[in-house]
């Protein structure tokens, strides 16, 4: 990879991709590389569209991600991961939870969830499908599901030597911690 | 050592390692996590005041007393701390104060985006920017000791991106730094005409003295490398043109911006061949550079609407766009909307069959906006809403036109600039109707503690002001406590409200779904007795959906709250925990 790696996690609010988002850095620092992140919080939190923006490598300037420029983006929503689809490299990786989260206008039936997103993704990029949520429900708790998907970033950036765990250990409830380790296991299957 | 910190964050830090002991802030985004993070150190005292107003007051006072002292807020928010903000430009500090504003370019959770590095100037105060999470926590320190060296308020100001990108920063042990000692002085602090005309005079001559240190502060520096192009640039727009350029073009990197240092600028631009300024929303750095005569593009190119982003700067100054994939795809878009279990649902879902103007305020309950609810009328600023229906009201009367006018605010918003809207109708013989939405907490900037909570930022129980009493105390006569959640009690109320002449105030009662304890029931569709009609689809609940004709209730979203089966028509809904 080239100096800096960029990551965009992408999902739906209260997914959990601030908490994953926060473990990657502080996992990152850990090993010695510069990182930068940007999010927002407010408004969108509320069932928007949210996005998180991580950069890292031996020196990182901007927090933020242009159009054609992340490495992987970690889509924790089908959707989202066509409305992001833009902001990654052509040669880059789209990571995909298979889970399907209806916008209001789908809800009220205004309008329809696309289909076949996971073959156009395929079709136009590296696509590597996750069913995080599935993996999380059956492990006790869908919330789980952020952890699944950072498993599986971890694997596919090849940083399994960062002691993650301990990490996690650092930033979730002891009476989750159980679930998280074990999602994580799962995600790097 | 080492830690990532989020700008905010790391302002707090910074608070903390320089001695600050006193801070104060509105919540606000995207500020909120400055005073969030400074509650975590104990060495400070730190609060929520009920406005920004204050806040700023009440750090004032501290400074006077003789302590560090530091007040936050979103750009808004100085807005309204407008007022102390200049007169504090006169009187100056005892312990050093910084005003905090926290910009919202590209507006992810504002009403505008107004750029606050005018304040600095029309206050005549220094300002700093910084670029990064380290510069965050530097800068504080900087900020303090220029606001005690030259007896002067610092703005210090950050933009989204600043205040919420996270970086490394190296932490280092609190200075130890006494509490100044306090005396009175009443020419320096007793703004009298007399006193002012003479400070006046002093904040000029300051200004000249700051310009000097603005030219040598090492906040301002030049990177030379090539001198085909130069940059002058600062805040988060410094590390844009750094991502792009890299060590490619000199540039001029400004962390003091106020004043602005005229001989830096001028040696900067003789000596390269072209000349760009590179800054977010106004021509703040440009105008001033074209002022000393000096040719300089910037706002000619670089768009000031909006954030500015890496890419932005490319394709303006280099002509270069990255590629990247599109799809031809309809893909619907995904608004922020009220969440499954909100009180607010059932108040905007009766006012919204009123077909009444509901002048609406700043909070989660502006997306009361949105389809399909669209219950609010209007947004304009904090504590507008009971404010202007008292105006539209009193317009109406005065030009013979009878409707009745409602608005919508919440229990922070109220406490915040509501009540001297209140005042207003009260002593104005007004009759618009104030709903007070009371979910007993400063829900949208991520649930803060008010003064109706019953709780302080540091934690501790404290008095919980009693909205009703507050309401009867300013003269309603008649106040009417709801609960949101029962879609009756409150379409009684509004009907009340639609005849009545006197003036009344409703307070919807119920907790944010979000707090602690976290509501768990569950409402089911029975699919036997529904008759597809939609009509608990008009109450905009992300937990209800419709997929290939049938209704259906997500119960992991679900909270039980009932709206929906008051609404059904047909009794299709049963509350089945």
């Amino acid at each position: 990879m080239q100096d800096v790696t960029s990551i965009l996690l992408v999902g739906v609010g209260g997914q959990g991709t601030i908490l994953a988002s926060k473990i990657l850095t502080e996992g990152l620092l850990n090993e010695g590389y510069d990182v930068k992140m940007s999010e927002v919080h407010g408004m969108s939190q509320r069932g928007g569209s949210v996005n998180t923006q991580i950069r890292f490598g031996k020196k990182v300037y901007s927090p933020v991600i242009d159009l054609g420029s992340a490495d992987i983006i970690v889509a924790f929503e089908k959707m989202e991961a066509a409305r992001w689809l833009k902001y990654l490299k052509k040669e880059g990786t789209m990571i995909v939870n298979t889970v399907e989260i209806p916008s209001l206008t789908i809800l009220i039936g205004k309008e329809k969830y696309p289909e076949d997103l996971i073959e156009i993704l395929t079709d136009k990029t590296k696509t590597i499908t996750v069913d995080a949520s599935k993996i999380a429900e059956e492990l006790g708790n869908i919330k789980a599901q952020n952890i699944v998907l950072l498993g599986k970033l971890i694997k596919y950036l090849d940083l399994r030597n960062i002691d993650w765990e301990a990490i996690i250990k650092e930033n979730v409830p002891e009476k989750f911690l159980d679930l998280n380790i074990k999602a994580f296991r799962k995600g790097l299957e | 050592m080492k830690k990532i910190m989020m700008g905010d964050e790391a302002v707090a830090r910074g608070a903390y390692e320089y001695g600050v002991t006193f801070a104060s802030a509105y919540p606000g985004t995207p500020s909120t996590e400055i005073l969030e993070n400074i509650s975590k150190y104990k060495e400070i005292y730190s609060e929520w005041a009920p406005n920004e107003k204050v806040a700023l007051e009440a750090a004032i006072g501290a400074s006077i007393a003789g302590a560090r002292s530091l007040a936050a807020m979103k750009h808004v928010g100085l807005n309204v701390a407008a007022d102390p903000l200049f007169t504090f430009a006169y009187t100056g500090v005892n312990g050093g104060c910084i005003v905090i504003t926290a910009d919202d370019p590209g507006m992810h959770s504002s009403q505008n985006e107004q750029d606050n590095r005018y304040y600095a100037k029309f206050a005549k105060i220094p300002m700093v920017e910084p670029s990064d999470s380290q510069e965050c926590k530097d800068f504080v320190g900087y900020a303090l000791d220029l606001s005690e060296k030259y007896d002067t308020p610092v703005l210090f100001r950050l933009t989204t991106r600043v205040s919420h990108g996270k970086g490394v920063v190296e932490l280092k042990e609190r200075k130890d730094i006494e509490m100044k000692s306090y005396k009175k002085d009443i020419s320096k602090y007793v703004m009298v005409p007399a006193n002012a005309q003479k400070k006046h005079i002093e904040v000029e001559k300051r200004l000249k003295a700051l310009k000097e240190e603005s030219e040598r502060s090492p906040l301002n520096k030049i990177e030379w490398k090539s001198k085909e192009i130069g940059i002058i640039t600062s805040g988060i727009s410094y590390l844009y043109v750094k991502e792009i350029f890299d060590d490619e073009v000199s540039i001029l990197k400004l962390g003091m911006t106020y004043p602005l240092p005229e001989k830096l600028i001028r040696e900067f631009a003789e000596k390269v061949d072209r000349l760009y300024v590179v800054e977010e929303l106004e021509p703040y750095i440009e105008e001033y550079v074209k002022s000393l005569g000096i040719s300089v593009i910037g706002k000619d190119l670089i768009p000031n609407i909006g954030e500015l982003n890496p890419g932005i700067i490319k394709k303006a100054l280099k002509g270069e766009e990255n590629e990247y994939i599109e799809l031809d795809l309809n893909i619907p878009g995904r608004p922020p909307m009220l969440c499954a279990g909100c009180p607010h649902r059932g108040v905007f879902y009766v006012l919204k069959q009123k077909k009444v103007p509901v002048l609406g305020d700043i909070g989660c309950y502006t997306l009361g906006a949105a389809p399909p609810l669209e219950a609010i009328d209007t947004c304009v600023c904090m504590g507008a809403s009971i404010s202007g229906a008292h105006g539209f009201q009193k317009a109406n009367e005065h030009n013979g036109r009878k409707q009745k006018i409602f608005s919508v605010i919440g229990d922070s918003t109220f406490f915040h600039s509501g009540i001297t809207g209140l005042i207003d109708i009260v002593y104005n013989k007004g009759n618009a109707v104030p709903i007070i939405l009371d979910n007993r907490i400063t829900a949208m900037t991520g649930h803060q503690q008010n003064p109706g909570t019953g709780k302080t930022l540091m934690g501790e129980n404290t008095q919980e002001i009693d909205i009703p009493k507050l309401c009867e105390a300013i003269g309603i006569k008649n106040i009417r406590v709801v609960n949101p959640f029962d879609i009756e009690d409150v379409k009684n109320a509004v009907d009340e409200a639609m005849t009545t002449d006197e003036t009344m105030a409703i307070v919807a009662k119920g907790p944010c779904a979000l707090i602690p304890p976290k509501p768990t029931g569950e409402c089911k569709i029975n699919q036997d007795k529904c008759r597809k009609c939609g009509v608990c689809l008009r109450i905009g609940c992300p937990a209800i959906s419709k997929k290939d004709g049938l209704f259906n209730i997500d119960p992991e979203q679900c909270t039980g709250c009932t709206v929906c089966m008051q609404v059904c028509p047909f009794d299709a809904i049963e509350k089945v925990r």
